[in-house]
């Protein structure tokens, strides 16, 4: 355990400093020193994984909170806290690729002053930044419950309902946003992935993905912290995911059906093997297996379903993002591995927050005793124990 | 009214003046290496291709309903009621969707810089405005780069292609392609052959169509969402709150 521990922190320490020392060559030597973007590809690796994935993978908040307090599916309850830890960090990260991605970042407030509401682009920066503020009313009380003030909490409890409508309204209108980013490219994007229905796949699978990503994050910090596995939430969760994979899978079907491309997706070509990959991995695979009571009915086959159904999904948005392209360009793009350590970078910075986050504040609930246990016996950072005297209760 | 720019490849010889100028009109350093280059970049915003003994040249066709106007989230980029269409550096944060959303491909990016600007053909807009001819349009010796307004320029040339249509291919590309553009190209050999996309691909929906059939819902979407979602909202608690009072009378019942 404890060797276990060491080696994951030399790890983190050596994706740190390697991204680090990419972060270095990306404000000192430019976009085109760390990255091999170029005139012909000028949206790359940070684009494609960062934005159009990291958005993804931070689904499970609004899928969550709309479960549990539209829909009144109690006993998701527990899963809310941590869904919503991890789209708020997802949302901050975004917003970290953001500033590593645009060429003149610090020019990113012009957002707010020179509006064009005809562009996607600014209709996602604009529901991006209302969402995450959302994000952070909704993970306040959190901080709030930790250091037991009462009476903020009630306010938040007040505007509750206008954050969870507001928070799914704004959810709703980027999630599908990010996939009419590419409308407007009909001769550039390849047609396996350029359909006038991409805004409502990339709706769709953020769905599924929300819901993987919670029963992923679920088991993997039952793991790390040594959690009890609420496995009635699992199961239900994997029951929501396998009728989310067959909406997205219909979906997909019927986009080629009816652009008459079945007989063009099954012939072997550069961009058909990527697409069997992403269906394989996001449909087959994990449909295939929870399919099966048993492996619904088991926490290790929903974690494997769910880590399928994501990379699934994250192949298929990278396709999007750049094998899409390809063959327009008329040449490969491999990000340079500076790109490489940058998005490492950032995937780690999230894993470690969400690790301190789930060890300081009560993101599980019927931990919520237990930390503050914890926190009274150590002899931690600079603990407020007068408040924590009270907190138990 | 509306300018515009007429290439004629037939006439076309290949001099490269047209490049010099546009160099020496945006402060660009042009010398024999950079003639040299046969691509568009952030120093080099017209072209002059060769391929066999014919030319053509590429440059920012100044579409109708430009692509990089209607993506750009800052409104960088605009159409002028002259023709051009502008780049605002100022307010540009480099996010380069106009870059991936050309379908002409011709904003380029100063990679290599700290502080990076989209670079692309403006049709030398404060020329075009105190009423001159572009840079290019006024040095080319043969008159293959012809300044002009837009409907006479079309006007001519459907006159050149019909007066010899041997020499010409019957088309005068930019007429109708992306909704039509303020740069026509009337040649003896297809453009597509020198990187112009085909017309078939692109065809003549103007871009920003393609994203304002999606973006013209939102503001009917967002009023109507909130309602089914708030609908939801109330109905779920609602029936919350009835089991609650219920269970409420049937405690007070008993006692």
């Amino acid at each position: 355990m404890k060797f276990k521990l060491t080696f994951w922190k030399v790890i983190f320490l050596v994706i740190m400093a390697l991204g680090l020392y990419s972060t270095f060559i990306r404000y000192f030597y430019g976009l085109g020193a760390v990255s091999n973007m170029t005139d012909q590809f000028p949206w790359g690796l940070w684009i494609g994984f960062d934005c159009l994935c990291g958005v993804m993978l931070a689904a499970g908040g609004f899928c969550i909170v709309g479960a549990v307090y539209l829909f009144n599916v109690e006993r998701l309850h527990s899963v809310v806290r941590p869904a919503v830890l991890t789209a708020f960090l997802g949302y901050l990260l975004f917003i970290v690729g953001l500033l590593f991605d645009l060429g003149r970042p610090w020019y990113i407030w012009h957002q707010l002053i020179y509006m064009n509401p005809h562009s996607v682009m600014f209709e996602v920066g604009m529901c991006v930044m209302a969402y995450t503020t959302v994000l952070f009313f909704e993970f306040l009380p959190n901080v709030f419950e930790r250091f037991n003030l009462q009476a903020p909490i009630k306010w938040i409890k007040k505007i509750y309902p206008v954050l969870i409508i507001g928070g799914i309204l704004l959810s709703t209108l980027h999630q599908s946003s990010l996939g009419s980013l590419y409308l407007i490219m009909p001769s550039k994007l390849h047609p396996f992935w350029y359909t006038p229905a991409l805004p409502f796949l990339f709706f769709g699978s953020a769905i599924a993905v929300g819901l993987a990503m919670t029963i992923f994050e679920s088991t993997q910090s039952a793991k790390a912290f040594g959690r009890h596995l609420e496995l009635p939430v699992l199961v239900e969760l994997g029951g929501a995911l396998l009728v989310a994979l067959w909406v997205n899978a219909l979906l997909r079907f019927e986009d080629y059906f009816h652009r008459g491309l079945l007989g063009e997706i099954i012939k072997p070509s550069y961009e058909a093997y990527f697409l069997w990959l992403e269906l394989a991995l996001a449909f087959v695979i994990p449909i295939t297996m929870l399919s099966f009571k048993k492996v619904r009915l088991s926490p290790g086959g929903l974690y494997l379903a769910s880590v399928f159904t994501v990379l699934g999904f994250i192949t298929n948005r990278l396709n999007i993002a750049l094998i899409g392209f390809e063959t327009y360009v008329g040449h490969h793009y491999l990000p340079k591995w500076t790109e490489f350590s940058v998005t490492l970078m950032i995937i780690a910075m999230g894993f470690a927050l969400f690790g301190l986050a789930v060890k300081y504040l009560p993101i599980f609930p019927e931990e919520r005793h237990a930390v503050i246990q914890r926190l009274r016996t150590e002899t931690g950072p600079v603990v407020a124990t007068p408040v924590l005297g009270h907190a138990g209760d | 009214m509306s300018k515009a720019l007429l290439y004629d490849a037939t006439m076309c010889i290949g001099c490269k003046q047209c490049e010099g100028a546009c160099a020496q009109q945006n402060k660009l350093p042009y010398d024999d290496k950079v003639a040299a280059e046969s691509v568009q970049s952030a120093h080099k915003y017209t072209v002059v291709l060769t391929k066999d003994d014919k030319f053509m040249r590429r440059l920012c066709m100044h579409c109708e309903h430009p692509a990089c106007a209607s993506v750009c989230p800052v409104g960088a980029f605009h159409k002028t009621k002259e023709g051009p269409v502008v780049y605002d550096v100022w307010k540009c944060i480099g996010c380069r969707y106009c870059m991936v959303a050309c379908a002409f491909a011709q904003p380029k990016y100063e990679w290599q810089s700290l502080n990076p600007r989209v670079r692309k053909c403006i049709m030398c807009p404060d020329r075009v405005v105190a009423g001159k001819q572009t840079a290019c349009a006024e040095i080319c010796p043969t008159g293959a780069t012809k300044f002009g307004e837009r409907d006479d320029l079309i006007k001519e040339a459907q006159d050149r292609i019909r007066q010899s249509p041997s020499t010409y291919l019957p088309r005068i590309y930019g007429l109708n392609e992306v909704g039509g553009t303020s740069v026509f190209i009337i040649s003896n050999v297809k453009a597509e052959e020198y990187g112009y996309p085909a017309s078939a691909k692109i065809g003549d929906t103007p871009m920003p169509e393609y994203t304002g059939r999606v973006m013209e819902r939102i503001p009917d979407f967002i009023p109507v969402w909130t309602l089914v979602l708030g609908g939801i909202y109330w109905v779920s608690h609602r029936r919350e709150e009835v089991a609650a009072a219920e269970a409420d009378e049937k405690n007070g019942g008993a006692r």
